[in-house]
């Protein structure tokens, strides 16, 4: 079990008094890439942000590891700099910051906590100017302020752009499908495949089978109503696309009926 | 910077602990006039200066006026202050060794050049500053001016105030109070009466000043005023950028500053000041800290003529300020770009006025309001067009931040349109640092306090670009510095 890196175990978690999570488990390990698959309003969001520390959730029960620790009283920066990053479902817009600059405070934050000098001027456009090539990025993206004006497919890119340049261990990509074009999916998924390998991991929330296509995942696992109700290999993610969610859901209120 | 440890000469110990980092005192003696305002104090003031019969006379005319506004202070701001007892201070404070006008920076007293030195303003040949001379006053007088020669090749004055008067009085005489007359407000009254120095800068027609000019104020005795006046001219065609810099050391009692700021734009002149005021603003419960009370204003007499007020307000315990400019030359252009913060007990009343006179005139604003702590922020702003402004623009922008439950934010525009031809628009916001942009910054590993400066940083960027770009790194320093405590 040396290469588990993420474990959540038997997760209860409320916004106010409304349980969303209830009772989830799921263990990642390093190397491997998970599908989270489930309808609206099943979780998925919500198990990214608490994992990554979001504010505005309550844990009731169960426990979230990473490396081996629990991570839930720890601060979304903490995290952060142990190696998780959250690709956000809905970028936030920070005007009159510029692209780059937050990029470069957050590497230097990032390898300050590793003991590494902060990075050279030089090194970063260098850097910079790879990626954002890579991903299909104007580099003029870079002058712009975070996400300020920028398309629905643009705020994404530059998601996976913050991935590959800040290059975590595990990376928690919410939605990031949703809203792109075909191309733009395409350009998104290689930059993802990129940053995998070995010493990494994924966890992929998504509607659609369709990004599935390109980022191929080790498992799926379909979330309805605060848990995990089916994990199996790739073609589950097909059955999904065919049969929709309906009768997982029945087949979960099935089983779930002699507990009730 | 490290305060001085020694006990001060010339005060009662009185420094309060703060994280303020201009706060030392310098330990040098003074020449103090007595305490008390009176017309023998204004004489004498005059007296101390050399200066001519028509100065002392000009000073006179506005003490005596004074007299008759019976210590009332315009009281129309958001601002609460005690009555202030104005015969319970000094009018006049001077380094002893700067009695007779030093010739050049060897004359002047060391402990006054490391003073300088300690708020990061060098003033020795080979540590100046590049490209920027200084203008450096210490409570009543200037110092030193750095880069004189330099500027004289290109035709430009820039001086004290009081050397202006004995040298260049033809200009004095006709371009003082001609902006801010004496009779303008209670301060700018005062100010005319006992104004002790100030810059005094005139760029002939043509010419583009070759380099930034900067007034560096600094108070330092206890109880003492400071009441400094600057005059600026930019003949036709001419182009100069002005920064002033302030700041005092840490007392317990309040320090009253009343300055009167006037620029002229002649024709096609453009006029750029830029302001990082970082008076001391009380500690953290509201004891002490500098009464800023100053009236700035800038005339476009000249058609296609330009003035553009940028101001980082960061200090003082009380700020009423409002940078103007009546846009008098056809298609002349008034700008005000402004980021007031508030923090503890401080508060801010200021904001502008765009006067529109000429045809086609243009006139923007930008006022960026922070409070935090318990501090109270207004951005008060009158946008006036006169009959005769055919065409005139305004844009106006107001946006206030607010840290923490207990703070305010205030906006009172006054918009006046006498000219049907007139295009005004006016945005307004209260924001707060949103949860989830702190969320944001701080999951790519950026510390709250960290996050929370880039936020607020970004907020004020569009006025921190209008700064020139050391001065723009400054203000950021200068908004950290100010939200110790706040934020994080």
């Amino acid at each position: 079990m040396a290469d588990l890196l993420l474990e959540v175990r038997d997760l209860h978690v409320a916004v106010g008094d409304n349980e969303i999570l209830k009772g989830l488990s799921l263990a990642v390990n390093k190397g491997e890439v998970h599908a989270i698959m489930g309808p609206n309003g099943s979780g998925k969001s919500t198990l990214a942000n608490v994992v990554a520390g979001k504010p505005g959730y309550t844990v009731t029960a169960g426990d979230v590891l990473y490396e081996g620790e629990s991570i839930l009283t720890k601060l979304p920066d903490e995290r952060a700099r142990a190696g998780i990053f959250l690709a956000l479902q809905y970028p936030v817009e920070l005007p009159g910051v510029r692209n780059r600059d937050f990029l470069r405070a957050a590497l230097d934050a990032l390898r300050e906590s590793r003991g590494e000098d902060k990075v050279g001027i030089r090194d970063f456009n260098k850097l910079m100017q790879a990626k954002a090539e890579e991903l299909g990025l104007e580099p003029d993206m870079m002058k712009r302020n975070v996400n300020e004006g920028f398309s629905g497919g643009e705020k994404k890119r530059n998601e996976i752009l913050q991935l590959v340049v800040l290059d975590p261990t595990l990376a928690l990509l919410d939605e990031t499908d949703s809203g792109l074009d075909i191309d733009a999916l395409k350009v998104v998924a290689e930059g993802v495949n990129r940053f995998g390998g070995p010493e990494k991991a994924i966890v992929l929330v998504t509607h659609y089978q369709r990004i599935l296509d390109y980022i191929t995942p080790d498992f799926v696992h379909v979330l309805i109503d605060g848990r995990i109700v089916r994990s199996g290999g790739r073609e589950l993610a097909l059955e999904l696309e065919k049969r929709g969610y309906d009768w997982l859901r029945e087949e979960a209120q099935a089983g779930a009926a002699p507990s009730a | 910077m490290v305060a001085e440890k020694k006990p001060p000469v010339i005060s009662r110990t009185s420094e309060v602990e703060s994280e303020y980092k201009w706060g030392f005192v310098t330990d040098i003696e003074m020449d103090m006039a007595p305490k008390g305002l009176n017309e023998d104090i204004v004489r004498l003031i005059s007296r101390k200066k050399n200066e001519p019969e028509w100065m002392t006379e000009s000073r006179l005319k506005a003490f005596r006026y004074w007299m008759t506004l019976e210590y009332k202070e315009p009281r129309w701001a958001k601002i609460s202050f005690p009555p202030i007892d104005y015969q319970d201070a000094y009018y006049y404070a001077a380094p002893k060794s700067q009695e007779a006008a030093p010739e050049s920076l060897d004359d002047v007293d060391p402990e006054l050049i490391e003073a300088f030195n300690k708020l990061g303003i060098p003033l020795e040949e080979q540590k100046k500053m590049t490209g920027v001379a200084v203008d450096a006053i210490f409570d009543s007088v200037s110092v030193a001016t750095t880069f004189q020669k330099q500027l004289e090749e290109a035709g430009v004055i820039f001086c004290p105030i009081s050397e202006a008067i004995e040298k260049h009085p033809e200009l004095v005489r006709k371009y003082m109070g001609s902006v801010v007359p004496y009779t303008d407000n209670f301060f700018a009254t005062l100010n005319a009466a006992v104004f002790s120095d100030g810059t005094f800068c005139y760029v002939p027609p043509g010419v583009k000043c070759p380099m930034e000019l900067m007034t560096y104020f600094r108070i330092n005795a206890e109880g003492t005023g400071q009441f400094e006046r600057t005059l600026i001219i930019a003949d036709k065609g001419s182009y100069v950028s002005y920064l002033e810099g302030c700041t005092a050391p840490m007392r317990k009692t309040n320090q009253l500053h009343a300055a009167v700021v006037e620029l002229i734009a002649l024709d096609d002149a453009e006029i750029k000041y830029s302001t990082l005021q970082n008076w001391y603003p009380g500690d953290k419960d509201g004891n002490g800290g500098v009464y800023n009370f100053v009236t700035k204003r800038g005339k476009c007499a000249g058609r296609n003529s330009k003035i553009s007020w940028t101001q980082v307000e960061t200090g003082s315990a009380i700020t009423w300020k409002y940078p103007s400019v009546i846009l008098q030359g056809d298609n002349s252009v008034g700008e005000f770009y402004s980021v007031a913060l508030v923090n503890n007990y401080q508060q801010a009343d200021t904001g502008t006025k765009m006067i529109h006179l000429g045809k086609n005139t243009k006139s923007t604003i930008i006022a960026k309001g922070i409070s935090a702590g318990k501090a109270q922020g207004t951005y008060r702003g009158l946008v006036r067009i006169m009959p005769g402004a055919e065409n005139a623009r305004n844009f106006t922008r107001c946006d206030s931040l607010l840290i923490g439950s207990e703070c305010g934010a205030h906006t009172v525009p006054y918009i006046e349109v006498r000219n049907p031809t007139a295009h005004l628009e006016h945005e307004a916001t209260t924001s707060r640092v949103s949860d989830e942009q702190l969320f944001y910054l701080m999951q790519r590993g950026i510390n709250e306090e960290d996050a929370q400066y880039m936020i607020i940083n970004g907020f004020c960027k569009t006025v921190f670009n209008e700064l020139p770009f050391e001065f723009a790194m400054e203000a950021s320093q200068l908004l950290k510095v100010s939200l110790e405590g706040a934020v994080g």
